[in-house]
């Protein structure tokens, strides 16, 4: 379908595609199979300037919105939402700052994110602080002219390969959810360090790692915005940033359609290829249409954000759920229509299946997302 | 640094007929793309940009359509291109296309190297460059495998042979030929994409570059295509089975009369 993409945004799909086809399908297996951080790959976009895609131009960035993200993510996710969502971490951990950071914080670590020179990561989830992030433990204490950090980040990804954390703290814990701050904490601060990197199911590409901080000690303009801002500072980061889930959703359903519908034309059984019996041409075109759904509502939504970005939250979760639900369903029936072919690691739907089931997962589980859908409507019908 | 590309829009090898009558390549519908050797010399080109500074002219003989090439070559970075295009320029075989692509350097103006690739995917004579090279009165190195060593003075490279590699140091001006070996072509970069799409193209005609009309095109190319046909398969193929040992068996039974 045609989405009446503009003449940068066609640039965008490009150099994505190329970089997809050329250095990350070619690689993502042994990625996988290694559980290896794409350096290299990452180092390429970089070159391509796709980091600086989400930063604006006065930061060295291409000033993009959220379409021209999804479109690049959607081509990456393509090849390996691992690779993508080393990619899209980088960006979620900026967005603090691009949201609430000083005019001095934005100038310090802009720049280099949007050239790849450095990359970002973002710190919200503790062990026992996930899908409820009032549980967070970790504390920041001014101590003088410091910060000093106490607790423990899991699952956070780029961690060990990020130089630059946006984390977030408790700074007052009488204030509830007014008492948390967000703080940039940089590589190699004392008494700041990644723990090993977990071992996953899927997109083992990516780096998770758990950040500890022990008595770690930062300048006090390390503070992102007001004190006490935090937690809106972690909702309109997840807002802008789940459009790019979705379209790693997009991507990844792609993928796996071009890996089954393929398959299917070149496998013969009973002396047909298999894309001749209606029962895997059911199969392959109800793929085809929900991934074709999901793409107009990202693209819409991520349209709507670009107009509206006061009022995001509804179509950003919605967008999250309905491609990333879809993605893992289009990825298990491209294995189904592979049969055994499709459960073995030769061939990437296997991959692509065990990948996808993160996406139901990350920056809010879909049950979290229909809660925030949910809880609009509830607010929109009182208003009623 | 001054450094000048000669790039040529060749046909995707992936796509190529060759028309039964004429014994020239059937160019319709086929997909039209940047010589891939020529895409290393690009490449090689913007690194040593970025190491010595300077800038990167891409040149290119051809019709209208092969901006094209020279604009992927502006969004891969470099600085400047330039189209030489005439009807004139028709039918034209290596020795004219090297003095016209040399009468068209002369224009550019001074320079410090000129890279081309090893040779074009469609004709595979690997002529042009060092044709160039003598009409230009300037050193030249083939297949050149890898960069040692640049500074602002020389260069120390690495030309490949059959045999392994020569090493050679030389000054400018200089003219080289890449091999695939010698570099990964980058992905080109949304600026420079932005950059190609917005940029002037310096289009030059035969009589712009002071071309002899005798020269160039079909009247100036002694070259004439006699016959075109796929090289006969020189070696047989075997594929033995069975166990290891077998295998190994068969295959030094079959090695046998040889030796």
């Amino acid at each position: 379908m045609d989405y009446f993409l503009s003449e940068e945004q066609e640039m965008i799909v490009e150099i994505a595609r190329q970089i997809t086809d050329e250095r990350i399908i070619p690689q993502r297996a042994e990625l996988d199979e290694k559980d290896e951080f794409p350096r290299a790959i990452l180092g390429e976009m970089a070159r391509a300037d796709l980091f600086g895609v989400p930063i604006p131009e006065e930061y060295g960035g291409f000033g993009g919105g959220c379409l021209d993200i999804v479109l690049a993510l959607e081509q990456l996710g393509r090849g390996c939402i691992g690779v993508g969502t080393a990619f899209a971490a980088s960006s979620l951990g900026i967005y603090p700052i691009l949201i609430a950071g000083s005019q001095e914080m934005r100038e310090k670590y802009l720049p280099d994110v949007a050239s790849g020179k450095k990359f970002a990561a973002f710190g919200l989830t503790e062990a026992n602080a996930g899908s409820d992030a009032s549980g967070i433990q970790t504390t920041a204490v001014l101590d003088g002219d410091e910060w000093v950090l106490n607790g423990t980040k899991q699952w956070i990804t780029n961690g060990g390969e990020a130089q630059i954390y946006t984390v977030v703290a408790i700074t007052d814990r009488s204030k509830g959810a007014r008492g948390a701050s967000m703080l940039v904490v940089e590589e190699g601060d004392p008494g700041f360090s990644c723990g090993p990197k977990e071992k996953k199911m899927g997109i083992r590409a990516s780096s998770t790692t758990e950040l500890i901080f022990k008595d770690c000690r930062i300048p006090k303009d390390r503070l992102i915005g007001r004190k006490g801002t935090g937690f809106i500072t972690v909702m309109k980061t997840l807002d802008s940033s789940r459009p790019g889930i979705a379209a790693l959703g997009l991507g990844l359903a792609q993928g796996a359609l071009d890996e089954a519908a393929s398959y299917a034309k070149q496998r013969v059984q009973f002396g047909k290829p298999i894309m001749a019996f209606q029962a895997v041409q059911h199969m392959l075109a109800d793929m085809a249409i929900q991934l074709e759904a999901a793409r107009a509502l990202v693209y819409g939504a991520a349209r709507h954000i670009d107009a509206h970005p006061n009022n995001m939250s509804k179509v950003s979760s919605m967008c999250k759920v309905f491609a990333t639900d879809m993605a893992m369903k289009v990825a298990t029936d491209a294995v189904q229509v592979m049969g055994g072919y499709g459960y073995m690691r030769e061939y990437p739907v296997e991959k692509m299946m065990r990948d996808a089931k993160i996406l139901q997962i990350y920056e809010g589980t879909n049950q979290i997302q229909r809660n925030v859908v949910g809880q609009e409507l509830n607010k929109e019908y009182t208003r009623a | 640094m001054k450094i000048i590309v000669c790039i040529k829009q060749v046909p995707d090898a992936k796509d190529v007929r060759l028309d039964p009558k004429t014994n020239t390549l059937a160019r319709e519908g086929v997909q039209s793309i940047m010589n891939p050797y020529d895409q290393h010399a690009v490449e090689e080109a913007v690194r040593l940009k970025e190491l010595l500074g300077g800038e990167v002219t891409v040149l290119s003989m051809g019709p209208p359509q092969a901006e094209e090439v020279l604009r992927q070559a502006i969004s891969c970075g470099a600085d400047h291109a330039v189209l030489v295009s005439d009807r004139a320029f028709a039918g034209a075989d290596t020795w004219a296309t090297s003095y016209t692509l040399a009468k068209a350097v002369n224009v550019i103006g001074a320079f410090d190297l000129l890279l081309c690739g090893k040779q074009a995917i469609d004709g595979d004579t690997a002529q042009v460059g060092p044709g160039l090279a003598m009409r230009l009165q300037i050193p030249y190195v083939t297949c050149v495998q890898k960069v040692r060593q640049a500074t602002d003075s020389g260069l120390v490279l690495e030309r490949m042979m059959d045999d392994g590699y020569d090493v050679l140091a030389l000054d400018y001006p200089a003219l080289l030929t890449m091999v695939k070996d010698i570099n990964e072509p980058r992905v080109p970069s949304l600026k420079g994409k932005m950059r190609a799409k917005k940029l002037e193209i310096r289009k030059l005609t035969a009589a712009d570059i002071g071309a002899d009309p005798a020269c160039i095109g079909l009247p100036g190319s002694p070259t004439q295509v006699v016959k075109v046909f796929p090289p006969e398969a020189r070696c047989q193929r075997a594929v033995f089975t069975g166990s290891l040992d077998e295998q190994i068996g068969q295959l030094v039974d079959s090695l046998q009369p040889y030796l």
